[in-house]
């Protein structure tokens, strides 16, 4: 018993100080490569190649003042952050990220918790997300956050149909709802289920920017528009922890994404974990890719592509692939 | 006192908790709040008794779509719990509530006194051995015994998202102002489809 919780706190620290990690110098990452794609050089000062520019940035954070506006409704306001945070960090307690391994005698699970519903947990866990970005808008007390919260809901809420009904494909055609079962399924390159899925990939990939929130469909804190969106009136480690959540988010659907398309953490000669953060790092590449290319969306244009383009594809995907699993 | 009663008291209390301060509170948004509190501690209970589907479907579609739908319509109309919701009410509808608490306070009371739920030493709970409320059964008995009824459901909730668009659009007709109009009514379609 004892055992048993020990092992599952130690995973558990593990993950949250990767993940954490992996939040911090996704930042880094985004300023580099946006800069190189821009022909500019990114942060250089701080450390070797700028490499502790994402520690620069937190303290200098930490240590500005946290304001609180007049107008704002403090409860809520204050637990806006940690709903847009934390939900962000629990999907990684499902994905595996390696084989189960043999240490001091005991057979380890390189997953924080193998729920033989994982997907749904994921499914879940995500649709908890929003929540931080409406109750953030509303209770600012301020215009720019309510249009922010406001549209937000509306693109979460939409985006997240097709989302799920892109995930339903790989489920029809690998039978499970375990992400442990699914990875096991795609031994080799060639079982990857993005070769039987390439409609279900590319559907996932656009609703998971879109729910995520990233340009191109990054209304919520169109700046030009709402000034900063739903986190207009928030300060300090208060905005850090939006940022972070963005960047878990970012970093949790490219984790989803490389378990159920790229065969998680399979591969030759290297160790899984390897792999795992390799297929996750090439999500993030394409994400912040995409964001130094394309211009923002309109508003009416993302719903309207959600639910006009997206959605009906995402059923007739649904569908073909149901066809093709019954025959 | 074993963990399975140590989570199944604190959830219980947490779900009951949620659902008293919700009919509590002036404020709307708060009111949406508790409810979403009270639906996960539930979740925890289904996921307890093994029915881990219907836990994961309580979070997804009343907790993330319902209720974000309750949140959305609240902000829209901009409540902030100052209006005096509960005055002027007529007879009739004081009457009906009493009436009605009073019911649900005897119901309760007959399920306490009968003892439907025998004092089995701990709480009940038993993690059923059988894939009760898995993936598997559940979508055995929705798509081959109870197929009709079910597909039947839908068509009923598809009547009533047309129903609704038929509605909207006229009240946009009317209003001549269409792009104010178009937002709320979309999303009410969105929910309808999570359903």
């Amino acid at each position: 018993m004892l055992e048993i919780v020990l092992i599952s706190s130690l995973k558990v620290v593990v993950i949250m100080a990767a993940v954490l990690t992996g939040c911090a110098y996704a930042t880094y990452m985004e300023r580099k490569v946006v800069a190189r794609l821009q022909h500019r050089v990114g942060p250089t000062y701080a450390g070797p190649y700028g490499l502790l520019q994402p520690i620069a940035d937190a303290v200098k954070l930490i240590f500005k003042e946290d304001i609180v506006p007049n107008r704002v409704e403090r409860i809520t306001w204050g637990l806006a952050p940690l709903v847009s945070f934390v939900p962000a960090l629990l999907t990684f307690i499902v994905v595996p990220f390696g084989a189960d391994i043999e240490l001091f005698g005991r057979q380890i699970k390189m997953v924080g918790s193998d729920l033989n519903i994982g997907i749904l947990f994921i499914l879940a866990v995500t649709s908890l997300g929003v929540y931080g970005i409406v109750l953030a808008g509303w209770s600012s007390g301020s215009k720019y956050s309510l249009m922010g919260g406001i549209r937000s809901s509306a693109q979460m809420i939409s985006y997240e149909v097709g989302y799920g009904l892109s995930i339903i494909g790989v489920i029809l055609v690998a039978n499970t709802l375990s992400l442990r079962e699914l990875v096991e399924q795609q031994a080799s390159v060639g079982d990857w289920f993005i070769w039987r899925q390439p409609l279900g990939f590319i559907l996932y990939l656009t609703c998971a920017i879109a729910e995520t929130n990233r340009l191109p469909f990054d209304m919520p804190e169109a700046e030009s528009e709402l000034v900063g969106g739903y986190h207009t009136e928030y300060s300090s480690m208060r905005f850090a922890m939006f940022f972070m959540g963005e960047y878990a988010n970012m970093l949790a659907v490219s984790a989803v994404g490389a378990t159920l398309f790229f065969g998680g953490w399979q591969g030759p000669y290297l160790p899984p974990v390897v792999w795992f953060i390799l297929k996750v790092f090439m999500f993030m590449f394409f994400y912040i890719w995409l964001r130094a290319t394309f211009p923002r969306f309109r508003y009416d244009q993302l719903m309207a592509f959600g639910w006009k383009v997206l959605f009906p594809l995402a059923l007739l995907n649904t569908m073909v692939t149901a066809a093709l699993v019954m025959l | 006192m074993n963990l399975d009663t140590i989570i199944f008291a604190i959830s219980a209390v947490v779900a009951v908790f949620g659902a008293v301060m919700m009919i509590g509170q002036r404020n709307p948004v708060a009111s949406v709040l508790y409810m979403i509190v009270s639906l996960v501690a539930q979740a925890v209970l289904y996921i307890q008794l093994g029915a881990l589907f219907l836990g994961a479907v309580l979070i997804i579609v009343y907790a993330g779509a319902i209720m974000v739908l309750f949140l959305f319509v609240i902000m829209l109309l901009n409540l902030r719990g100052r209006e005096d919701l509960g005055a002027g009410s007529p007879l009739v509808s004081k009457v009906t509530k009493f009436v009605v608490a009073g019911l649900f306070v005897l119901e309760l009371g007959f399920v306490v006194w009968s003892g439907v739920f025998p004092d089995s030493g701990s709480t009940g709970i038993q993690s059923s051995a059988s894939e009760f409320g898995s993936v598997k059964v559940v979508a055995e008995l929705i798509f081959m015994k109870y197929l009709y009824p079910f597909e039947l459901a839908s068509i009923l909730l598809l009547a009533a998202i047309v129903g609704a668009v038929v509605m909207a659009g006229r009240a946009a007709v009317t209003e001549t102002d269409e792009s104010d109009d178009d937002d709320p009514v979309k999303e009410q379609t969105v929910d309808e489809v999570h359903d």
